[in-house]
This record gives C-alpha cells, sequence and structure tokens, in this order.
C-alpha cells in the first residue's frame, strides 16, 4: 500500500523542482538587471553630457572650430574658447606620465623581481594605500608641501604651476600603475626567466629583454589606467594649479585644466556658459576615448 | 690534490694517469661529496660522481629522487631558489663552480635545456640570437651565422629557415624543443644539461630529440635526467640511478640495465618499483 504516499512526494518534488528553476530565472534577471545599470549608467551620463554639450554649436550658431581653437575664455562677453585648457590638461598628464611611469614600473618591478618577500610586504601595502588617500588630501599636501617648495626653489610670485600638477599627478597614478604593472609581471611564467638566466643573461638583462617584453600588454593596461586617473583628476589639480586661463608656455605657468574649469565655473554658470562646461566635458571625455583606444591598439599588438 | 685521489679511488684502471691535461680530458665534470638543503630539509646526501667529457650521462630514479636538484647544480640554477644550501663540491675544467663568483660565465659554458619548450614571445632568430646577445655580440652577420650553425645543429634549420622572423610559440612542441636545444647550441657551451626533455614530447619527436642527442655527443658533453628508461638505455653512455637523494648506482649504462651490482637498481630498471 505505498504507492499513494509514494505519489505524494514526486508531486512534492516537482512542485520544489518548479520553485527552483523559479528562483533561478529570478536569479539569473536580477543578475541581469545589476549587470544593465553600469551601461545605462553610462549611456545616461554620455548621453546627457553630449545633449546638454552640443546644444550652443547645434541651435545657438557657436562655432565648434572656434571653441576647441579659441584662446579666450571670457563667459560674461561671449568668448569661449579653451585651447589653453586643453594645452595645460595634456602637458599636466604627458609630465605627469614621464615621471610616474619610470618611478612605476621600476617599483613594480623592483616589488616582483628583486626586492626580498619582507620587503615587499612592507613596500606593496604602503603603494595600495597611497591608491586610498582622497584626492583633496592629495591637492592640500601638494599645496602644503610642493607649491612653497617651488616657490622658494625656484623664485617664483606663485608655487601654484604645471610643475606642481605634473608631481601631485605622478604622484596619484603611481598605485594603480606599481599595482597593475606588478600583477602583469608576476603573471610572466617562471620558466621564461630560467630558460633567460640558464643562457647566461644576467638578472637585469633578464628582466627587460625577456621578462618586461612578455608582459608588455599588462604594463599598457598600467599606463593606460594611470593615464586616465591623471586626466581625470580634478581635485587636487584644482588646489596646485593656480587655474590662469593663459596658454602655457613654461613648466612654472599656472594652468587650468579642462576638469579643473568644470569644477570651479560650473556651482554658478547658466544658460550658454553652462552648456559650454559641458561642452568642455565632451572634449575631456574624447580625450579619454581616444587614448584607452590607441593605448589598447597597441597593447593588442604587443599581446601577440 | 683531492681531485686527483677521488680519480684513483673511482677509476681502478686510471690509477697511473696522474698529470693534469689527462685528468681534464678524463672527467670534465667532478662532483664530490655533494649535500644539498632545501632549508631544513636535505635533498642531496653525499653525492659524488665523475662525468666524462663528450659523453651522455643519464640520471635515472622515482620522481623526488634528486636527479633534476642534482642536474641543476651542475649551473647553479638552485641559485633562484631561497634558502638552498650546498656543501661539497662541484669542479668543472679544473675549477670549482661554487668558488667563483661568475655565474654567468658558468651558465655560458654549461647550456640547458628543460622539460617544457621555454621559448620566449619573440621570433625564432631573436630567440636562438638571445644568448650571443646578451653576451655583446650585435653583429648582423655574426648573428645570422651563429643563428644558422645553431638550428642546423639541432636539426631543425630545414624546417624553420623560411619562418625565421615570425613567432617562435607558433611551432609544435616537438620542433620548440629543439630550437630550445639550438638556443643552448648557440652560446657554444662545453656541457649541456637536458632535465627530462622529451617528458612534454609526443614519440615521433621524442625519437628526433634522440637522435639529436646522439649526433651532438661528438660536440659536446650531456647530462640528461629521464623517467623513461628505455630512453636512457638508447641514448646514454653512463647511468646514474639516484634514490631519496644518494646514487644507489653509477656504471656504464649496460651494465646497469643487463647486471646492476645492487637490488635496488635492478628493482627499478626492471619496473618492480618507481
Amino acid at each position: 500500500m505505498p504507492s499513494p504516499s509514494n505519489e505524494n512526494q514526486i508531486v512534492d518534488m516537482k512542485k520544489s523542482n518548479k520553485l527552483k528553476y523559479f528562483f533561478e530565472s529570478a536569479s539569473e534577471k536580477l543578475f541581469l538587471i545589476c549587470a544593465m545599470l553600469s551601461v545605462i549608467s553610462l549611456l545616461l551620463i554620455i548621453g546627457f553630457v553630449f545633449y546638454k554639450g552640443s546644444h550652443p554649436f547645434v541651435a545657438e550658431g557657436y562655432s565648434f572650430i572656434d571653441f576647441i581653437f579659441g584662446m579666450e575664455w571670457v563667459p560674461s562677453e561671449d568668448k569661449f574658447g579653451i585651447l589653453p585648457m586643453i594645452v595645460a590638461s595634456i602637458f599636466s598628464t604627458i609630465g605627469a606620465l614621464v615621471i610616474g611611469v619610470p618611478i612605476g614600473l621600476f617599483t613594480a618591478i623592483f616589488l616582483a623581481e628583486i626586492a626580498p618577500k619582507r620587503v615587499a610586504k612592507i613596500i606593496s601595502p604602503a603603494v595600495q594605500l597611497l591608491a586610498g588617500i582622497p584626492s583633496v588630501l592629495y591637492g592640500v599636501f601638494g599645496l602644503a608641501i610642493i607649491v612653497p617648495m617651488l616657490q622658494n626653489n625656484f623664485g617664483l610670485a606663485k608655487g601654484q604651476s604645471l610643475l606642481a600638477v605634473i608631481i601631485v599627478l605622478a604622484i596619484m597614478m603611481l598605485p594603480t600603475i606599481v599595482t597593475v604593472a606588478e600583477t602583469a609581471i608576476r603573471a610572466v611564467p617562471k620558466t621564461y626567466r630560467e630558460g633567460s638566466l640558464a643562457l647566461g643573461a644576467s638578472p637585469i638583462g633578464t628582466i627587460f629583454k625577456v621578462v618586461v617584453p612578455a608582459a608588455k600588454s599588462g604594463i599598457m593596461a598600467a599606463i593606460v589606467l594611470g593615464l586616465g586617473r591623471a586626466i581625470g583628476e580634478t581635485m587636487a589639480v584644482i588646489l596646485v594649479a593656480g587655474n590662469s586661463l593663459i596658454l602655457p608656455t613654461s613648466l612654472t605657468d599656472s594652468v587650468r585644466p579642462l576638469t579643473t574649469n568644470i569644477a570651479l565655473e560650473m556651482g554658478y554658470a547658466f544658460g550658454t556658459h553652462q552648456e559650454m562646461l559641458f561642452a568642455t566635458g565632451i572634449v575631456l571625455f574624447s580625450f579619454i576615448l581616444i587614448l584607452n583606444f590607441v593605448l589598447a591598439k597597441i597593447s593588442s599588438k604587443g599581446g601577440k | 690534490m683531492s681531485a686527483t685521489t677521488l680519480e684513483r679511488n673511482n677509476k681502478g684502471t686510471e690509477k697511473f694517469s696522474s698529470n693534469n691535461e689527462q685528468q681534464t680530458t678524463d672527467a670534465k665534470i667532478k662532483v664530490k661529496n655533494l649535500d644539498l638543503f632545501y632549508g631544513e630539509k636535505q635533498a642531496l646526501y653525499q653525492v659524488s660522481l665523475d662525468i666524462k667529457e663528450k659523453e651522455v650521462t643519464a640520471l635515472i630514479g622515482p620522481s623526488g629522487c634528486g636527479k633534476s636538484t642534482f642536474l641543476r647544480t651542475l649551473n647553479r640554477m638552485n641559485d633562484l631558489i631561497d634558502g638552498v644550501k650546498i656543501n661539497g663540491e662541484i669542479v668543472i675544467d679544473n675549477e670549482n663552480i661554487y668558488n667563483s663568483s661568475d655565474v654567468i660565465k658558468l651558465r655560458t659554458r654549461v647550456g640547458m635545456v628543460f622539460q617544457k619548450p621555454n621559448l620566449f614571445p619573440m621570433s625564432i632568430f631573436d630567440n636562438v640570437a638571445y644568448g650571443p646577445r646578451m653576451q655583446g655580440i650585435k653583429n648582423k652577420k655574426a648573428l645570422n651565422k651563429i643563428v644558422e650553425e645553431s638550428l642546423r645543429g639541432a636539426a631543425i634549420w630545414d624546417e624553420v629557415k623560411d619562418r625565421l622572423k615570425s613567432s617562435a610559440l607558433g611551432l609544435s612542441g616537438g620542433q620548440q624543443q629543439r630550437v630550445c636545444i639550438a638556443r643552448a647550441i648557440a652560446m657554444k657551451p662545453d656541457v649541456i644539461l637536458m632535465d627530462e626533455p622529451t617528458s612534454a614530447l609526443d614519440p615521433i619527436s621524442t625519437l628526433k630529440v634522440e637522435e639529436l642527442i646522439a649526433q651532438m655527443k661528438k660536440d659536446y658533453t650531456i647530462v640528461i635526467v629521464t623517467h623513461n628508461m628505455q630512453q636512457a638505455a638508447r641514448v646514454s653512455d653512463k647511468t646514474a640511478f639516484f634514490l631519496n637523494g644518494e646514487i644507489i648506482e653509477y656504471d656504464e649504462t649496460d651494465h646497469i640495465f643487463s647486471m646492476p651490482k645492487d637490488q635496488r637498481t635492478e628493482d627499478y630498471v626492471t619496473g618492480r618499483f618507481g
């Protein structure tokens, strides 16, 4: 007589399976929604910035060429030229790369290849902690230490300058470059090192001829990420840049990069002025896109 | 002087060869009472072994018996591992390699081929030219010559001569391993160490590498670690049987495989364990 209870059990199992499948598909959808959120946010931000920023050129008759190559930014006189800011952004980023990439790369090599474990255990967390410092504190540090130092050593009227921006950005990009590059270098198979050393190459020769080339795409990624950090940095830069609206001709000039222009003026801007700040944002965004694209190309070539 | 006595103890037949030059040609590598420790753990116990010039010496034994560790002491690759300590002496061409600090020079004289092909992610040409370039050879003609000679020496020239500039990683495993051998030859070493060079290869590639070893014997002193006893029997002149970090028996390969003196050697070569 066991058949009825058996049947009940079977029915029960079927029911619970249905529930399982429901939860399966429900949770899959939940994950999908979460994943879509970031894509949607990206599209919304881009759409909004482009909508607002393109308005003066599409609807109000301003020339985009004049905007990009204009030397003067005087919103009260309806002059919107951002060339000095573009140049300032490019120079400060390149300068930061020139200082930050070699230091970051050598640090990564040291940590991954040369340093004894005990030393690496101290330096690695220190570098990572550097990434956690809020950017405004970098600015304060720059304002309190670097700016006066430059002022005294170079006899400047004002220490807030392109050079100060470069130094602060170089320090800020270090943790990104070091962490990503170190991971890439550590991922190079041990057999490459052994092969090179067994051929009578010195340890340093091995690092530069075999290990670093093998980690090239990871190192490129490190540079891209550091670059993104430098070109987009705002808060620290405002405090040490000086924010003058001139085309920089020397390292000691006071500058205003694209980011700080937006941050400084957005608070009180309205109308065309506000839309022009969004247009500045478009330019900034395009820079990051182009650089990412170019470096992604290079690194995919290196991977082959 | 100690080297002389060792010579006499190990080889009764050569008792009367006391002049130095004679010894050099007799034993290329002389290892005496070698102990090796990984931290606290001892991996080699009192290993003594003379390796003759232009012979193939096979090191056999079960996994973890210390044969690879021993091989790696011969070009000081164990230096890379933290906490390795070595007692005893290894003399190559009358020079104790652990007394001299010039590891780079040692490794140019003692080349190595690894278990898995480990070509660098660059072209075939650059792989073979890597060692000579590291020694400062920049002349294009000289490099071309070295690369061709080395690839010919490793019997792979005909297969790769049209694709020297393409990535070495596009070759098959067996081809890669022969390019690895070419890369080692390019340094013009005296000794070539091979650490299970065919364990990652298919039977046909294995055969090619073995034929190559037989050819290379003319010019190089070869020490080969192998798990494959048929391989040891096929390619080597002398065989050393390792067990638990000790050399149990070292003799002509024929003797080891046909009439081993030690019961443990016999058990191993007849496949009763290991």
